[in-house]
């Protein structure tokens, strides 16, 4: 049987990743799988306890996260778009409206 | 037991490995690619866990709606006068990101070692999770399905192109 700590080792891998692909990449969409990833870190965690905590709970969190997940992408694709149309390009240093 | 044990570290193992591949691949499509390889994978590890509905769940929602949706802006996208951009210097973040793997892992491991396998076999199943969803945490639901309506209707909002805001 494998220890529960092992599945948060994966996990805390996983989401350092994520967190390594948002400092580094300057792709609006990479950041964005970046994020996936992270979320996906946080859903093993849940579920990895659910199972052995023989609790139902962190499962059904796991799912509203997936769903959370899902508007994310949604809403930050609409974004992306809307940006290539503005500024041709998903650069996020070329991205500064906002900025001054 | 030595089976799953087996299966574990096939999961966890090309999990991580696609995971650095997409961050780390110069082509955009190719970072897709092994982003859905590693929530395959991921899924592989839920279905370990007896946690069947949301491995269902994590193929069809992430790998088949998600992934699909960013594929298509993709090639919405022109993408062949966009170079990847990647940090400069980034040697220094991913160091720090090693440092801080390892210092979270010795954190954790003595901590959660002294978790022991469940008694029994979990009860994960869709039943179990159905009754959980519609009793308990019927509130949650619906208010993520407000936050989906939502979020489409933000997304139509925002890619809707009216002669309004066309030259804007």
């Amino acid at each position: 049987m494998i220890p529960l700590s092992y599945y948060v080792a994966v996990s805390v891998v996983l989401f350092v990743i994520g967190l390594t692909g948002v400092l580094i990449r300057k792709n609006f969409l990479i950041i964005l799988y970046a994020i996936e990833l992270m979320l996906n870190a946080a859903n093993i965690n849940f579920v990895a306890f659910a199972h052995y905590a023989q609790d139902v709970t962190g499962q059904v969190v796991s799912l509203f996260i997936i769903t959370i997940a899902a508007a994310e992408a949604a809403i930050g694709l609409a974004i992306i778009i809307v940006l290539f149309r503005k500024k041709a390009t998903t650069n996020v240093d070329e991205i500064n409206l906002l900025k001054w | 037991m030595p089976s799953s044990s087996l299966f574990f570290f096939y999961f966890a193992s090309v999990a991580i490995f696609s995971s650095v591949l997409t961050i780390g691949l110069r082509n955009p499509v190719h970072c897709t690619l092994a982003l859905l390889s590693a929530f395959l994978h991921i899924a592989g590890l839920f279905v370990l866990l007896h946690a069947e509905f949301v491995a269902a769940v994590q193929v069809i929602v992430y790998a088949g709606a998600v992934l699909v949706l960013y594929l298509f802006v993709l090639m919405l996208l022109n993408l062949k006068q966009i170079e990847t951009f990647v940090l400069k210097r980034s040697w220094i973040t991913i160091l720090f990101a090693c440092v801080l793997t390892v210092e979270i892992l010795l954190m954790i491991f003595p901590l959660s070692a002294r978790v022991g396998p469940p008694v029994a076999p979990s009860a994960g199943n869709t039943e179990t999770i159905g009754m959980a969803l519609f009793t308990e945490y019927i509130f949650s639901f619906e208010v993520v399905g407000i936050l989906l309506l939502g979020a489409a209707v933000g997304a139509l909002v925002l890619a809707k192109q009216t002669p309004s805001n066309q030259n804007r």
